[in-house]
């Protein structure tokens, strides 16, 4: 007999979906089968299963080769190496669960670490453009609710966010929007013909870089004025044209993601979307969204947010919180060689960090916390696998729209192996004695 | 748990009539008792003041329009971080201090209960987190009601049974505490860019009334009997006129009777009203309509109201009202961001710098101070800020020293550019009324603890109830020779009991005490309709299951307090 467990949350991508239904053994100790989930996250739950999975913790040896240690020798190594440290960087929380996150930063507070998340390479640049400019915003039920115009800006969610569209954006019946796909008019800025883009009412196929112009010429055909003829490789008439098609819906979104925010403007362009939505506010009502990664980064943004005041880039090194993106934040500080203990949980740094950036990760003291084999773990000195959050182990995720959703286990882990949660719980632990706190 | 006795302080309690008699209040097993061993620890309150714990009733302290305007607002944290020491985690943040310092700063002011005045029902597990780690305060949240389409739909055709029922459900898995109704229909309305601006707008598409809303949640907030009354903000908030809508929604409760077991009399709560009494036709003829409203509230028993003082700081507003966060970004130009929230609510955030060079903003803060001077009855009226929309809580000594000195108010009126304009705006300069202790004791804590339905549990100092107490560095018997003096004593106690565990000795934390989540757990009859509605609108509407939809207990509120409510013989 098989057990099917229903309403299982996916802890892949932003979009968070809860509809997941997984089938285990009897004895709930394997994973057979998972549906309704996209590929992604279907191999996601799978990959729990591999039989070459590491289970115990490992430290890298001179010779490159790998020894099996236990895990309180793990703690006692990364523990250490936190209270030697006078700069150590905690990097990583967006694939694991806010409970970890929350131990995780009483640890950075002990230890008084820099901390940061994957936003550093993502959406950080968006959260400095909110922090210019607000964010007009909703949740994603909203959007299946109520959007007629859906407008997807440097993102490509058919491959990065599969079930965006058929949950929230495109497909769905909702409320207000009966016809679903055929009550929506969904548009593409990407100077890629993406498979998103070819699902478009409207492509425009701008110009690589060109985001900041073609979101301020939108801004200026809104109020008439004049426009040059062709500005990012779109024709004025087409920007006009786009211009009366966001103006005439009944309510807009735009989504953007990692094309807009990490080209050239960066932030900028972000500051111009917002700005854009700001003023199709005078004409109907228009949203705005960043498509978060990570199925917990916005969770890691929060849980800094509401302990330190900030949502990524926090250094605790002084005693108390400080924010200074591109002083505070991880690439800028490892590229510059500050820091002297790195400490990395739910991420993988060393597969989209600058080669100068990772090469200071393996030359200095180092843990990496992670269920996979990643880059990361290869150039760490500690390697400590963990259960797979979401899967082995429940705990709370937010969605890319702030929504919280609590993850449930849904599988025993391989006997002995720790959750991110208890392993952090016993470096803390081991911290205090260390440093001598209550 | 340790014993303690409180002695020769001069005590103001409200629940027994004490008005600052010398008195040893003693402490035992987390409650008041009449009298403990001889082994008991003594604190030395002589020349001191003593009060029960103060109770917050509406604040914005913890949920995802709170975390927002953290995330978006890093100014705010500027010179304001506090680093860790003793007991204390790190804080930051002035207007929207972190769950941290939230807890703390509350606690060195003699508060041990608050109220979180807004959860959307959806991420009522995100205002759960940041209460559990909100230290030492007891606090309970509200969830938004006034434009939930199940609220909507019932109400439209009077469904009392259905939308109690409703409302009975939300309760249980929201962990909330009481019927919150902002801006009703306004916000629904604000989904398509519009709004409700009079009791009488219909709703778009849902075609019913803000009267009707109203009235019909007070009907259900009756059958249920729940301990709190529905608590609103009114539609058409912070508009030149308002008033008149504001005495439009307070009519919508005549004839309306409280029933419940919990000792509360009144059927309505109006929230903040320093916002919702403004004359006038527009900013440059703007006047206080603090004597109509508050002429209302002192003949109609049956509503309690407070106050949404303007401390005159740099703040960040906060609001369920959506469109109003719009109208406001419109005129002061500061970043602008907006939640709406599917089937429930929405929420709008913006800075705002309450300049006291700025006529307006020094009106407001006089009608702020009128409409407590000016109400008969001080356990109908509680002070707030609304924190932080008119100013942060932090501000609460000095709206104290307001309040109890004229000659505090009269150098503040001094301060003012446009000084003349606040004397012939509003009546301020003709007020001589100074709150007494004991008044400051009912508007604080019995008054408002008595309006939440708690008078068994906070508010006083009667044996049984809990052990929340507060004593101040501050002497009845001597006159104040600096108003200043107020500010100081009221910043900063002496001592804080909560629930009988000492939290503050001479303004430091000493204990994170033992923070309890207040929610009401209401039993109702079993309602098929409403549960094949509820699973429906999840079905086809909602983004998120109803299986993932509750605030469980093992993370989210790992510490509950639940009054019970049994609707099932109405």
């Amino acid at each position: 007999m098989t057990k099917t467990i229903t309403d299982v949350i996916c802890p892949f991508c932003g979009t968070l979906c809860d509809d997941l239904e997984v089938v285990v053994s009897d004895d709930g100790k394997k994973l057979l089968e998972v549906y309704n989930s996209c590929v992604i996250g279907t191999e996601k739950f799978l990959h729990s299963q591999s039989p070459d999975r590491v289970t115990l913790p490992r430290m890298h040896q001179e010779d490159g080769s790998w020894k099996e240690i236990s895990y309180d020798e793990a703690v006692e190594y990364s523990a250490q190496m936190l209270a030697k440290a006078k700069k150590p960087l905690m990097f990583g929380w967006s694939s694991t669960n806010c409970e970890a996150q929350s131990v995780g930063n009483e640890i950075a507070e002990i230890s008084r670490s820099c901390c940061d998340n994957t936003a550093a390479t993502c959406h950080g640049t968006s959260l400095i453009a909110i922090q210019d400019a607000g964010l007009p915003s909703c949740t994603l039920g909203e959007i299946k609710n109520r959007a007629d115009r859906v407008i997807f800006w440097g993102c490509n969610p058919a491959h990065a966010h599969p079930r965006h569209m058929s949950r929230y954006s495109i497909f769905p019946r909702g409320f207000f929007t009966g016809k679903g796909q055929m009550s929506r008019k969904l548009l593409v800025v990407d100077p890629r013909i993406t498979d998103t883009a070819r699902m478009a009412d409207v492509h425009l196929q701008i110009e690589q870089g060109k985001d900041y112009e073609l979101l301020n010429a939108l801004r200026v055909a809104l109020k008439g004025e004049w426009l040059p003829d062709v500005v990012a490789g779109i024709p004025s008439e087409k920007i006009r044209e786009t211009a009366d098609i966001l103006k005439s819906g009944r309510f807009g979104i735009i989504f953007f993601g990692m094309g807009v925010t990490q080209s050239l403007g960066k932030n900028h362009n972000i500051d111009e979307a917002i700005a854009l939505t700001k003023d199709l506010n005078e004409h109907t009502k228009f949203s705005i969204m960043p498509m978060r990664g990570h199925y917990n980064v916005t969770g890691s943004g929060e849980v800094f947010a509401w302990q330190f005041g900030f949502p990524y880039a926090v250094d605790l090194t002084r005693g108390f919180a400080r924010y200074n993106p591109g002083d505070t934040s991880t690439i800028d500080l490892l590229t510059r060689g500050e820091i002297d203990a790195m400490f990395t949980i739910g991420s993988d740094p060393g597969a989209h960090f600058p080669i100068s950036a990772v090469q200071h990760i393996a030359a200095v003291p180092s843990v990496c916390v992670d269920p996979h084999l990643t880059p990361t773990s290869g150039v760490s000195k500690l390697h400590v696998p963990v259960a797979f959050n979401g899967v082995e182990c429940g705990g709370n995720c937010y969605r890319m729209d702030n929504v919280p959703i609590d993850c449930r286990k849904v599988v025993e882990s391989p006997e002995g192996m720790l959750t991110d949660e208890e392993f952090l719980i016993k470096v803390r632990d081991r911290l205090k004695q260390l440093k001598g706190v209550a | 748990m340790s014993e303690y006795i409180i002695k020769n302080g001069h005590v103001f309690d409200p629940v027994q009539g004490i008005k600052g008699d010398k008195k040893d209040i003693a402490i035992k097993d987390g409650k008041i008792v009449d009298k403990v061993g001889s082994g008991a620890k003594v604190i030395d309150a002589k020349d001191k003041t003593v009060m029960a714990g103060a109770v917050e009733i509406h604040a914005h302290i913890a949920g995802p329009k709170v975390n927002l305007g953290r995330i978006y607002r890093p100014e705010d944290k500027l010179f304001s971080c506090t680093a860790t020491h003793g007991m204390e985690r790190m804080g930051s943040g002035a207007s929207i201090p972190t769950t941290f310092k939230t807890g703390y700063e509350y606690a060195k002011m003699g508060y041990t209960t608050a109220m979180e005045a807004a959860m959307p029902p959806l991420f009522s597990r995100h205002t759960h987190e940041e209460i559990r780690d909100t230290p030492i305060i007891d606090e309970g949240a509200f969830p938004v009601f006034g434009n939930n389409w199940f609220v909507l739909e019932y109400l439209k055709n009077h469904e009392i049974e259905n939308a109690a029922a409703y409302i009975a459900w939300l309760l249980r898995v929201t962990k909330g505490y009481a019927i919150k109704v902002v801006n009703p229909g306004g916000t629904e309305a604000w989904a398509w860019g519009l709004n409700c601006l009079s009791v009488n707008d219909p709703v778009p598409y849902f075609d019913i009334t803000p009267a009707e809303i109203v009235r019909g949640l007070i009907e259900a907030n009756e059958y249920l009997g729940l301990p709190h009354s529905m608590h609103i903000h009114p539609n058409n908030l912070g508009n030149p006129g308002c008033y008149e809508t504001t005495l439009d929604t307070m009519k919508l409760a005549e004839g309306f009777k409280a029933k419940n077991k919990f000792g509360r009399e009144q059927v309505l709560h109006l929230t903040h009203t320093q916002f919702h009494s403004y004359k006038g036709t527009n900013w440059g003829d703007f006047e206080s309509g603090a004597k109509e409203v508050t002429d209302y509230v002192n003949k109609a028993k049956n509503i309690t109201i407070d106050t949404g003082n303007v401390t005159l700081d740099e703040t960040t507003t906060m609001t369920a009202d959506g469109p109003f966060e719009h109208h406001l970004t419109g005129l002061n130009h500061l970043k602008w961001a907006n939640v709406d929230v599917e089937l429930e609510t929405a929420a709008g955030v913006v800075p705002y710098i309450y300049s006291p060079n700025i006529s307006v903003c020094a009106i407001q803060w006089a009608i702020g101070l009128e409409i407590p001077l000016m109400m008969k009855d001080p356990m109908r009226c509680f002070i707030t800020t609304d924190h932080p929309n008119a100013g942060p809580f932090t501000r609460y000594p000095r709206v104290f020293k307001w309040l109890m000195s004229e000659k505090a108010r009269e150098t503040q009126i001094n301060a003012f550019k446009h000084k003349d304009k606040v004397l012939s705006q509003t009546s301020i300069g003709s007020l001589d009324r100074e709150i007494s202790l004991y008044e400051l004791a009912q508007m604080t804590r019995a008054g408002p603890a008595k309006s939440l339905g708690l008078t068994a549990l906070c508010g006083g100092l009667k044996p049984g109830m809990e052990a929340d107490v507060a004593v101040y560095n501050f002497n009845p018997d001597k006159p104040v020779a600096n108003p200043d003096d107020i500010e100081k004593a009221f910043s900063r106690c002496a001592a804080v009991f909560k629930s009988g565990v000492q939290v503050v000795s001479n303004g430091e934390i000493v204990s994170n005490g033992n923070k309890r989540t207040l929610w009401v757990d209401v039993k109702v009859k079993e309602n098929a309709q409403v549960a094949r509605d509820i699973s429906e609108k999840f079905v086809k509407y909602y983004s998120m299951t109803q299986n993932n939809y509750e605030a469980l207990g093992h993370n989210f509120v790992p510490n509950p307090y639940a009054l019970e409510v049994d609707a099932t013989q109405v």
